[in-house]
């Protein structure tokens, strides 16, 4: 029993100080002098075309991992081929380099006097600086997420359902649709989930890649990072509550769809 | 003549390093069940899935009611094919069976019709709003079976379908199978390794071992007429006496010696109801067991320890077998090709 109480009480412990503290107290320190200038701060055009920028990274890289990821999937689970072990090991290398040095990787393939920048520069394509290249940087970081959720519940599933809708008539594109997606469906939520909260919150290669200029290339993140170097606490905090909130938001969508699926 | 639902010729596959199949030539008339029957890893599986199209063979051609199936793909050929494990669990019962027609774009009162139909065949009415989760092991086969038959195929595969199911469920299942074919009248070919449900269900049976077939035929021709000893050994119990097989129902035991009778001493005798097992040494150390009737046991009063004389009825007696000898040598042959 009071084994059971110390682990309990370790476990919540931990949470509340690294997680539940931290988090509490931007809330706090949001709204301590009342709704209305954590409103003003969040509102200036500034901050909206930071938000909106960083909707926009979201909905360019999570619907590309999403098919590639998939796409990747199905290779690695379903085919055979030499430096198949590689390419699963690859595919987990965004979770092991930092961000900044992704930022950086991408500079020297885009810019200036990158591969392909200047060739790129030459038709017109500006990639560092500017939206491609923190795209770039966004589907990146949250590669991963899609493939290494599908890849075990392709898996468990097994090739006999597919062999079977085979034998019934379908083709390759018909079982994918009718089987192969609905069978997945759970664990590809959960990667596109997780995918989003990690491009909403990504910083360190889009801040590499973006320039930073306010209002134009900066996202919410990186508009944090500026209001609070510049001294505007309020501004930063009210930022990182709506930033918390979207991330909320997309996990507790998850959890609703995780308990209607056990229902 | 019958026409032939399925003919295969001269069928070889390999899988990396592992000869699945070696050449192998079967026939199967329109109409008729029959079961592959083999040990695991026997080939008998591949053999299923070349049929159906699944696997490609290496050489070989498959025909299926006379015609060239072999670079068909599965879903051109009309077969239905019933796995062990392939219900699509995120569908109902009815939407399970309706698939083949959907993915055929018929009209949905068709549609209705049809799975009512085979919902009736397969005794699972009431069941069609249910999940496969839903459903015990049995039902989940019989569902995957009106599924298959849906779409009217020339001919059903099923990879052993029964084989995850306990052992009062798959007999049940082997009459129901037998009956539902009386009724359908489709070509099927089964895949079981167990000997008694391929006897008990099917009209002809083709052994496999090591990829090649050891012998086909109705199932009384080759529990008489084994063509060697792994027939003999597979199709039921088998007892070694010198160079001979017998069968421990041909094995007499007497209380005096008689002719050609052997003297034993009995080991052990185990009841199992009506059948009486007397277990036996033979004086130069072989071991035996003779199958009596309770009544035939009954009679000779038989003790552990006892003295008794046993003397075969019916024996086997098998030349060496040649193919395997030269199979033997092929495969060292490849080794040696191998290394080169």
């Amino acid at each position: 029993m009071k084994a059971r109480l110390t682990l309990r009480v370790i476990a919540l412990g931990y949470l509340f100080l690294l997680l539940a503290a931290p988090i509490g107290l931007i809330f706090y320190r949001t709204f301590e002098h009342g709704f209305g200038p954590a409103w003003e701060a969040v509102t200036t055009p500034e901050a909206q075309h930071a938000f909106w920028l960083t909707l926009v990274m979201v909905a360019a890289a999570v619907p590309i991992n999403t098919v590639f990821g998939v796409i990747t999937a199905i290779v690695l689970v379903r085919h055979r081929f030499p430096g198949k072990a590689l390419m699963s090991a690859a595919i987990d290398l965004p979770f092991a380099i930092s961000p900044v040095v992704i930022g950086l990787a991408l500079i020297l393939v885009y810019g200036h006097d990158g591969w392909f920048g200047g060739w790129l520069t030459d038709q017109g394509i500006q990639v560092i600086f500017s939206y491609p290249g923190m795209i770039l940087a966004t589907i990146f970081v949250s590669l991963p997420f899609v493939v290494r959720e599908v890849v075990p519940v392709l898996r468990e599933i097994g090739i006999e359902q597919e062999q079977a809708a085979s034998t019934l008539g379908s083709t390759w594109w018909q079982t994918f649709w009718r089987i192969t997606l609905p069978s997945i469906r759970w664990g590809l939520t959960y990667g596109v989930v997780l995918a989003t909260a990690r491009a909403l919150g990504e910083f360190g290669a889009v801040s590499v890649v973006s320039g930073k200029v306010s209002g134009e290339t900066e996202t919410a993140t990186l508009f944090v990072e500026q209001r609070f170097h510049q001294f505007d606490l309020t501004g930063a905090y009210a930022a990182s509550v709506v930033l918390a909130l979207m991330a909320i938001a997309v996990l507790l969508s998850m959890n609703l769809l995780n308990s209607r699926r056990s229902a | 003549m019958a026409n032939t639902g399925i003919e295969v010729e001269n069928v070889s596959k390999c899988f990396e390093d592992f000869q699945a199949l070696r050449d192998v030539s079967i026939t199967v008339p329109e109409g008729s069940l029959t079961a592959l029957l083999g040990p695991s890893g026997s080939g008998k599986s591949t053999l299923l899935r070349v049929i159906a199209g699944l696997e490609r063979p290496d050489t070989g051609r498959v025909l299926i009611s006379g015609q060239d199936a072999t670079l068909m793909r599965p879903q051109d050929r009309g077969v239905g094919f019933v796995f062990q494990y392939a219900a699509f669990k995120h569908m109902t019962v009815f939407n399970n069976i309706a698939f083949g027609l959907k993915i055929r774009k018929r009209e949905k009162p068709r549609i209705q019709e049809r799975v009512h139909e085979l919902l009736d065949l397969v005794h699972l009415n009431g069941f069609a709003d249910r999940y496969p989760s839903q459903l015990s092991g049995g039902q989940r086969q019989r569902m995957a079976l009106a599924r298959a038959l849906a779409v009217e195929p020339k001919v059903m595969l099923l990879d052993e379908p029964f084989g995850a199911l306990d052992a009062r469920v798959r007999k049940d299942l082997r009459i129901w199978l037998r009956r539902l074919h009386e009724e359908v009248h489709v070509t099927t070919v089964f895949v079981t390794h167990d000997q008694e449900e391929a006897m008990d269900v099917s009209e002809q049976i083709v052994v496999m071992n090591d990829g090649q077939l050891e012998q086909v035929g109705p199932p009384r021709r080759l529990y008489e007429e084994p063509a060697n000893e792994f027939v003999m050994s597979f199709i039921g119990p088998v007892n070694r006496m010198g160079d001979a097989f017998v069968r421990p129902h041909d094995i007499e035991v007497m209380l005096e010696p008689n002719g050609t009778s052997k003297e034993a001493q009995v080991d052990r005798i185990v009841h199992l109801g009506f059948e009486v097992r007397v277990e036996f040494t033979l004086q130069d150390g072989e071991t035996g067991w003779a199958q009596l009737t309770k009544a035939e046991s009954d009679q000779l009063e038989l003790t552990d320890g006892q003295i008794v004389y046993v003397r075969e009825g019916e024996a086997h007696v098998f030349p060496e077998d040649k193919r395997k000898e030269n199979r033997k040598a092929a495969d060292e042959g490849d080794e040696v090709l191998a290394e080169g």
